[in-house]
Formats: C-alpha cells, sequence, structure tokens
C-alpha cells in the first residue's frame, strides 16, 4: 500500500512529541500516512507556511489558528484546530538575582503560582528598574498565562514589567546575559535555563492554569473538509501515539528519540524532567510536578471550544482585537470537537459529552459524563479561582477590563 | 494591522528607507547592491539582530526586509506590533490580495514588511528584486556546493585509481573502466565504490 504523504511544520520544543512519535514509532504508517515533519526556525514561518499550503498541517500555539479564523494574520486563512498535542509543559522561569530576591520577599520553591506572584509582586514595587520578562510569541498561551498570573498577583503587564519576545532556543541565553530577567516558554526551555543559565523555575502552568492547553494541531479549514478521511487518519496516529507517550515505561525512550539533531538536539536528560514531571528547579532543589506536560490523560486531546474562546477573552483583553459577540462564536467555533469525535469513535476512545466546559469547576479528579468506559477529567481553572463560563464571556470581559 | 500614516506619496521613488535584515553578510550585500542599482540611496543593512530597534527607531524604515531562516521574525513582529503606538505601522508583505508574490517571497525564503499606506507599485519592484536575489544567492550556494562535492569526488575517485594501479596493475582508464562497471553491477555511484575501495585499502593496508 502506497502511503499519503502529508508534511507538517513544528518548533523544537518538547510538545511536537506527539507528531514525532506519530512518525518514529509507524503510528501514522499504520494509518496509511507518510508523514514528513520540517523543523522551522520560527512561529512565523509556521503560520505563513501553513497559510499558503507548503505545510499540510503544524504544530501550532493554541491561539494561532483563532488569530487565523479572525484575520489578525497577513496571510489570514480560516484555519480549525481538530485536535490538542497535550495540556501544560510551560514554565516560568527567572534569573538566579530575581529569584534571591523573590525569596527575600517570601517566594516559596513550591512552584504554587500564588504565592510565587505574590512574592514577585513585592519585588517588582521594590525594584529601581522595570523587570523584562520573554516569551515565545504575542499569540500565544505562554503570553496570555504569563499576562493572567502577573495581573492576579497585581502586576500590571507593560506598566510594571516589560514583555518580550524571542524565539524558544535563545531564551536561556538571553536570561544568562542579563538581556531578560525571566520567561515564560514549554519545556526543555526551563530546564536548559536552570542547566546552562543558573536560572530558577519559579512555577509551571500546570499552576496557573490547571489543565490547559498549550500546543495544537493547526490546519487550513478548507483544506481539511476536502481532506476528512486523512485528517481523521492523521487524529488517529496522534491518539495512538498520545497515549504510547502517556505510558511511563516508555518515557527513556522518547526522550531518546527526541534529542536526536533534527528533533530538539538536546541531550536526553534535558528531555526527560519534562516527561517524568521531576524537576532540578534551580539551586539543587527538586519538584515533582505529576501534571507537568499531560499527553493523553483526562480528555488532553480533546478540543474544548471553551479553551478556545479563553484565548479569544484574552485576545480581547490585550487589545489584539474587538469584542463582537460574532466573533467569539467564531474563535470558539475553531476548536473542532465534531471532527475529533468523529475520528476517534470507531475506536470506542472514551470522549466528553459536552464540547465546552466552565473552567474552574473541578477542583479535584472527577469522573465526567462521557461516550464510554469511565473518564476522569484532571482538576481545571485557574490559580485566583476566579473561573470562566464561556456562556459568559461578555461579563468576564466586562470584568478583566475592570 | 490596518494603521493610519499620511505618507508624502510626492517623495521621488528611491527616498522610500528600506531596512534589509539578514545574519547571512554575504547575501544581505548582494541585496544591497541590487537595492542600489536600483536608485534606492537610503538603504540599511543589518546583521545583527540586536541592533534592529535601534535601526529602526533611528531610521523609520518604509520597507523591511528579513531572512525566512532567521528565528528573530517573531521578535521582529512583536516589535512591529508594539511600534504601532509610535505611530510607525508596519504590516507584512504588500498586499494581502497579492498572493502570488507572497508565495514567491516565502519559497524564496524572505518576507517583507511595509508601513502602511504605502502604495503597491512602489513597493512590489523591491519586493520582486529581493526575490530574485535571494533566489540567485540560493543558486549560487547550491552550485557551490556541488562543485565542492564534485572536487571531492574526483580526489576520492584519483586515490581509487592509484589503489587498483599499485595493488592490479591496471592503468587509468582500465582502472576507471573497472570502477565504473562494478558501480552499474552494483547500482551504486562510481564515487561510492571508490570511497569503499579506499576504506578498505586503509583497513587492510600496511600500519603506518
Amino acid at each position: 500500500m502506497s502511503l499519503i504523504a502529508l508534511s507538517a511544520g513544528f518548533l523544537p520544543l518538547l510538545d511536537s512529541v506527539l507528531l514525532v512519535l506519530a512518525r518514529e514509532k509507524g503510528f501514522a504508517a499504520a494509518e496509511g500516512l507518510d508523514l514528513h515533519l520540517v523543523k522551522e526556525s520560527s512561529w512565523a514561518n509556521i503560520r505563513d507556511r501553513a497559510a499558503l499550503g507548503h505545510f499540510d498541517f503544524a504544530q501550532m500555539l493554541a491561539p494561532m489558528p483563532i488569530a487565523a479564523t479572525l484575520g489578525l494574520n497577513p496571510l489570514s486563512v480560516p484555519m480549525i484546530t481538530p485536535m490538542m498535542l497535550g495540556l501544560g509543559n510551560n514554565g516560568v522561569t527567572v534569573s538566579a538575582e530575581l529569584r534571591a530576591r523573590m525569596a527575600d520577599a517570601g517566594a516559596p520553591t513550591t512552584l504554587e503560582a500564588g504565592p510565587v506572584g505574590a512574592a514577585l509582586a513585592k519585588v517588582v514595587r521594590a525594584a529601581e528598574r522595570k523587570l523584562r520578562f520573554g516569551v515565545v510569541h504575542q499569540t500565544s498561551s505562554h503570553n496570555y498565562e504569563l499576562r493572567y498570573w502577573l495581573m492576579a498577583s497585581g502586576i500590571v503587564p507593560d506598566r510594571d514589567i516589560e514583555i518580550v519576545v524571542l524565539p524558544p532556543p535563545l531564551l536561556p541565553e538571553a536570561l544568562g546575559s542579563g538581556g531578560i530577567d525571566g520567561y515564560c516558554v514549554g519545556e526543555p526551555w526551563n530546564t536548559v535555563g536552570v542547566k546552562t543559565a543558573g536560572a530558577h523555575i519559579a512555577t509551571v502552568k500546570a499552576s496557573i492554569w490547571r489543565s490547559s492547553p498549550d500546543k495544537v494541531i493547526g490546519m487550513r479549514a478548507h483544506w481539511a473538509e476536502a481532506n476528512s478521511e486523512i485528517v481523521a487518519g492523521l487524529i488517529r496516529a496522534v491518539h495512538h501515539a498520545a497515549v504510547w507517550c502517556g505510558e511511563r515505561d516508555n518515557h527513556q525512550e522518547i526522550a531518546d528519540i527526541m534529542a536526536a539533531p533534527h528533533y530538539l538536539g538536546l541531550p536526553a536528560e534535558r528531555i526527560l524532567p519534562a516527561l517524568s514531571g521531576q524537576f532540578d528547579i534551580g539551586g539543587g532543589v527538586a519538584a515533582r510536578v505529576p501534571d507537568h506536560f499531560v499527553p493523553y490523560a483526562g480528555a488532553a486531546n480533546f478540543p474544548w471550544t471553551s479553551h478556545a474562546a479563553w484565548f479569544y477573552s484574552q485576545m480581547v483583553r490585550w487589545g489584539e482585537v474587538e469584542h463582537i459577540p460574532e466573533r467569539a462564536r467564531a474563535a470558539a467555533m475553531t476548536f473542532r470537537p465534531d471532527v475529533y469525535r468523529s475520528a476517534l469513535t470507531p475506536l470506542g476512545v472514551p470522549m466528553p459529552l459536552a464540547d465546552s466546559k466552565v473552567e474552574g469547576l473541578l477542583a479535584a479528579p472527577t469522573e465526567v459524563a462521557s461516550t464510554s468506559r469511565t473518564l476522569v477529567m484532571g482538576p481545571d481553572g485557574f490559580f485566583d479561582g476566579v473561573r470562566f463560563d464561556p456562556e459568559q464571556i461578555e461579563a468576564y470581559i466586562a470584568a478583566q477590563r475592570g | 494591522m490596518q494603521i493610519e500614516r499620511v505618507d508624502n506619496f510626492a517623495m521621488p521613488l528611491q527616498d522610500l528607507a528600506i531596512l534589509v535584515i539578514d545574519e547571512n553578510r554575504i547575501r544581505a550585500s548582494i541585496i544591497e547592491d541590487g537595492l542600489r542599482e536600483a536608485g534606492h540611496l537610503r538603504v540599511t543593512v543589518v546583521n545583527e539582530i540586536n541592533e534592529v530597534a535601534r535601526v529602526i527607531e533611528r531610521d523609520m524604515p518604509d520597507v523591511v526586509v528579513i531572512d525566512l531562516e532567521n528565528p528573530n521574525r517573531d521578535r521582529l513582529e512583536h516589535f512591529f506590533s508594539l511600534s504601532r503606538a509610535l505611530r510607525k505601522p508596519i504590516a507584512m508583505f504588500v498586499d494581502r490580495s497579492d498572493a502570488a508574490a507572497i508565495e514567491a517571497a516565502v519559497e524564496a525564503g524572505v518576507s517583507a514588511y511595509v508601513v502602511d499606506g504605502l502604495k503597491k507599485e512602489r513597493v512590489k519592484p523591491i519586493l520582486d528584486m529581493a526575490v530574485s536575489r535571494f533566489n540567485a544567492f540560493a543558486r549560487l550556494t547550491r552550485e557551490l556546493e556541488q562543485a565542492r562535492s564534485e572536487l571531492e569526488d574526483r580526489k576520492v575517485i584519483d586515490q581509487a585509481k592509484a589503489i587498483l594501479n599499485r595493488t592490479r596493475g591496471l592503468g587509468e582508464a582500465a582502472a576507471y573502466a573497472l570502477l565504473r562497471k562494478t558501480a552499474m553491477n552494483q547500482n551504486r555511484r562510481i564515487v561510492d565504490i571508490a570511497q569503499s575501495l579506499v576504506t578498505a585499502d586503509s583497513l587492510l593496508g600496511p600500519e603506518e
């Protein structure tokens, strides 16, 4: 059987792992797909090449397909997200100097977003200069999470703290040279900062917004429609990769695969912490974050329309787009649970019955209504306890406008 | 992305300020030459991304050209989005509707950002120039690479011929014919056969 060639762009980050495994472990070939992965140098290239059709699909930052659909990009083409590439994986890392000042201000080493943020706020108020933090892209979960965490901690981004954009592999070096004081990035670039730039991991995405998405599969809407069988095969291949990736026994092999120069090009021991959740957070302190990166469990690949709606609310919050109800609907519909479901229903994969959820309802792992067997969702929502109800998005946006 | 700016359309063509960002110094100077030949006098080249912010503040470029391999493209775009507040709006490409031009640029490995309100007719020749120079540079690099590898191949084949001469007393033509025949029989390239022979000879030959 000849395979159908599919090309996909990715950036060297741990959460390209499901695409890499789909190729390397034969899950794509089993679906009749020859997955050709192209390492890119910037998110802008991913965005442009995906829009032009040079890539059939790409690993994207979760808000990117939404921005494309809303016409915020120069080459805007409606995009869809039929599947998430896992939950979590980001962290906020700070320089040794900033960590020392935060510790003086009472920051714990427990990675808890609340008390760490409160300590950072004290440091920011006392600082003689404006601190500078790096994120990987403006339209990124990193940017919106970092800003959310800062605001909820009493720090106003742009006014109290400068936020700049740098590509992930350059962040540790920029921190080491004093160009920035901290950054929010996906693994392995927090661990690399700890190992190479004497940095400290201050908090993690898993604490700022529990069970939250970061990278997605993004593709042109009309291509997805015209190639629905291929899209379904791709979803099944990545699903099998996600299940396999979630097995603890496979972590070492996964780290070895990802270490190759054409993927991350880093030693396997820099990659393992993100998979195992066992971190050296700097200064010899160890921390365990069991839900740091969740490739499969708790419906981690399910494209909740409410997640898309939250990213949209943050685009409005930071002035990237004016809110109108039709736009909010278009943003939410960029995530396509219907496409995900139709691909995986034949496999009997347990899936949520709802397309949307209220962020912050689940305080502990909870069994939820699903299609088959048992589906346990991890705790969700934001560290400050504010709920996001997609049905009440107007009120949410208004409250954040404050 | 659409921001108002009062552009002085009465300005002569060569008065557009153009910024070229390329970490590849040779390619950057090839593009710079092309722009100057086309009559553009206000061309600045930046090889080091850290200088970009300062240069943009100083030169207020109307057109920015950057190579796509540059990992700092995201940083640059963010910088442009911030500079909107400074009334120096810069958007990507000439015209969203000109898909063919955009595609040609991305294929060539170049991206352009243009001050909003600038007429397409004024920017198109600049982008076309950048695209053709990028393509020419890529061709040149490929040809150089090919020439270099051909030279390497010839060296290996000469070594293999010398080995056959020494061990089996074959003349140059006969040695080459044997290499060629073996390559055809094994469905491999002559240079690969020659390389195997050179490797085997170094393993089997007398220790030095």
